[in-house]
């Protein structure tokens, strides 16, 4: 007898004999979510590998440049404008503080380290989910639930190779342009709010970028981007492709929720992998 | 010695959660031969197909292709079975981002080692027998539910396949359409020698072209033969759905389907005397594969449609009735004439196709034929007289004997 069909009068403690013993039934949704999790890991890497092995095939030029279009060249301006409001965001907020120190003369090493060790990445690769990522999800959705992608396999075409291969490997190649144009139009906005606004000393700004950034800062940036160039795109892809396994819903209700999913994971794995990445960095 | 199938099911079960749509499946589909699945919606006849090109796999049973099991079979002879094998899918699967020649193309792009050119000619050829010229560059959502239609089985035939799978080719298509597509089939199949396995309602059109028939109810095949066969099958099946997808006449032509032709030929020559006699009309459209592929497959169901409307205005109006017996045959019967009197009803019935059936033709053809080109096509028909005691089939049989012209359209020019 369920629960919520118990009468008034009978004892708790009867439906709790229904239940089992308490200690698997506090356990047990753990376990299972556990299990889900290491399946859609495995899952993700299987679908990683798989379509990562099928660049490599001169078939797949024309779609690698078709999507180096879509991923980098279209979410170029977007990238700009972020990229050039955070550097005037911290041209400013940085002033105010170094300003309090006297140490204003070094507000163009704080800008520019913020923004290519840390900042540059990270917003690039929210920024091209937000554009690119979600998309693809609704795109890759909408192929799996209208069968577009059984019938590539009915054609003997391999969706993981024509669909997503091409995806990856623009990925690869934009993220860490987007990520360094993100840094230049960033540093220019700082220029603009701590030297020209403000009235901080062009010559020092300039100086200091020079002197404070080295390969290591520009290598670790870029680093970071690939990684989050990996994670979102096999997010991404992943939840689009498998749209038609969720249990929660059917349907282009399943391609909504599929990319809103995506989105909301990729940014969250941004963030940790940036922990982590950056833990391994220093 | 038994031919030995093409693709077998043997015991397939297939369950989606809590939900078993096949049940022990069993059936047989041979090299060659047009097998149709037929059966209610929901009933699992898609899942059959996709079973069948690996988009499914059964959760019992065996699927075997030339007596080898398909779960059973290496990558490069799955890789050998899947490329001998095209399916057209029941929504089309076009590819919405893409015109309708990248689509008609992209299996060709993908999968082969052709050059651009010869790519592009071997895309246009289809996409014109098709009769897509005209949106070509057109994407899917830009063009009709028909035109799709086309487009997909365009898309399923480029690669010039040995096995296709049609899921309802011909659903959402007005009657012309649904004929052509149908005559199409049967036209390629016959120039590309392919085996065709065909999900369709289009009950009896489909029977025409239809080698063996598989009848899926209740989870099981309940039925596994020829269309004939089919017309004696002692099941529920026959009584609730054949007659409710069977229409009382064809769509194409208005004329009896065969099941309604051969119930009034019985209540009508059973109650006469055994000493009365009856005629029998066949007609012939004699060379329709030619004017398919001359003009268009819509011109050649045009053509079958104005004839099947003359026979039945004309027919029925002297108490006869009427239907279409093969894709390209129909039978009259004059249940209160003898030969004489039925010779002289056709004779009227020729002046009057001729004048008016044959204009109207002639009409249509000279907006479709391009100036240059050139085509014929005879309309025939024989006679027999039949007693209530002689068996129809063989007074038929003497009628296609008589055959003779009764309209030609040549090169253009009507007689």
């Amino acid at each position: 007898m369920a629960v919520d069909q118990l009468p008034d009068n009978e004892p708790i403690s009867a439906a709790s004999k229904d239940r089992g013993p308490l200690l698997p039934f506090i356990l047990n949704p753990f376990g299972r979510f556990g299990i889900r999790l290491n399946n859609t890991l495995g899952a993700m890497a299987i679908f990683l590998a798989r379509a990562f092995i099928q660049i490599f095939h001169w078939k797949q030029i024309p779609e690698i440049v078709n999507q180096v279009y879509f991923i980098g060249a279209k979410s170029a301006s977007i990238v700009a404008l972020v990229g050039f409001f955070t550097g005037m965001v911290l041209g400013l907020q940085l002033y105010y503080v170094m300003n309090k120190f006297g140490a204003v003369g070094f507000l163009g090493t704080a800008v520019s380290l913020s923004l290519i060790r840390e900042l540059g990445p990270v917003l690039a690769a929210i920024m091209i989910t937000a554009r690119a990522g979600s998309a693809m999800t609704a795109e890759i959705g909408i192929q799996r639930i209208s069968e577009q992608i059984d019938a590539l396999t009915t054609m003997r075409i391999d969706p993981l190779g024509y669909l997503i291969s091409p995806r990856i490997a623009a990925a690869l190649i934009s993220f860490p342009i987007l990520t360094a144009f993100f840094d230049l139009i960033g540093i220019l906005g700082g220029y603009l709010s701590g030297v020209i606004l403000m009235g901080a000393s062009a010559g020092s700004y300039l100086y200091r970028i020079d002197a404070s950034v080295e390969w290591i800062d520009v290598k670790g940036g870029f680093i970071k981007s690939i990684v989050f160039a990996v994670l979102v795109i096999t997010i991404c892809c992943f939840q689009g492709y498998f749209t038609h396994m969720r249990r929660d819903s059917y349907g282009s209700k399943s391609v909504s929720l599929s990319t809103t999913s995506a989105v909301v994971l990729s940014c969250v794995m941004i963030l940790v992998s940036d922990y982590v990445v950056t833990s391994f960095l220093l | 010695m038994e031919q030995q199938p093409l693709i077998e099911f043997r015991n397939v079960v297939k369950s989606f959660g809590e939900r078993t749509i096949l049940n022990g499946v069993n059936f047989k589909v041979y090299e060659g031969e047009v097998t149709t699945i037929i059966g209610l919606s929901g009933t699992g006849k898609s899942v059959t197909l996709k079973h069948i090109i690996g988009l499914l796999k059964p959760d019992a049973g065996e699927i075997l292709y030339q007596g080898k099991p398909i779960n059973r079979m290496t990558r490069q002879e799955w890789n050998a079975y899947i490329g001998r094998i095209s399916y057209m899918f029941q929504n089309n699967a076009l590819f919405d981002s893409m015109t309708v020649f990248e689509n008609v193309a992209l299996p060709l792009k993908r999968t082969t080692k052709l050059s651009r050119k010869e790519i592009e000619a071997k895309a246009m050829a289809r996409i014109q027998q098709t009769e897509l010229t005209e949106v070509t560059h057109k994407y899917p959502s830009e063009i009709s539910g028909g035109m799709q239609k086309r487009a997909a089985l365009a898309r399923a035939l480029v690669t010039d396949p040995q096995i296709v799978l049609f899921d309802e080719p011909t659903t959402g298509q007005d009657p012309i359409r649904k004929n052509a597509i149908l005559g199409m089939i049967a036209e390629y199949k016959k120039k590309i020698g392919f085996t065709a396995i065909l999900i369709s309602h289009e009950i009896p059109d489909v029977f025409f072209i239809s080698n063996r028939i598989l009848a899926l109810w209740d989870k099981k095949i309940v039925f596994e033969g020829t269309p004939d066969e089919m017309e004696n099958f002692d099941h529920p099946f026959h009584d609730e759905i054949l007659q409710s997808l069977e229409n009382l006449q064809e769509d194409i032509t208005g004329l009896y389907s065969s099941r309604h032709f051969k119930i009034r030929y019985q209540t009508e020559l059973v109650r006469r005397g055994a000493d009365e006699s009856y005629a029998v009309l066949m007609f012939g459209f004699d060379n329709m594969d030619e004017v398919s592929e001359s003009i268009s497959h819509d011109a050649a169901q045009q053509t079958l449609r104005s004839l099947g409307n003359y026979i039945r205005k004309h027919f029925g109006a002297v108490g006869g009735f009427s239907t279409r017996q093969s894709i390209n045959e129909f039978a009259t019967i004059l249940p209160f004439s003898d030969l004489d009197e039925a010779r002289r009803i056709l004779e009227k019935f020729t002046a009057d196709f001729q004048e008016h059936g044959m204009r109207e033709l002639s009409e249509t053809f000279q907006k479709e034929i391009p100036q240059d080109q050139c085509f014929d096509f005879v309309i025939s028909v024989g006679m027999a007289q039949g007693q209530p005691q002689v068996e129809i089939e063989s007074v038929m049989e003497f009628a296609r004997f008589d055959k003779k012209p009764i309209a030609t359209f040549q090169c253009g020019t009507r007689r």
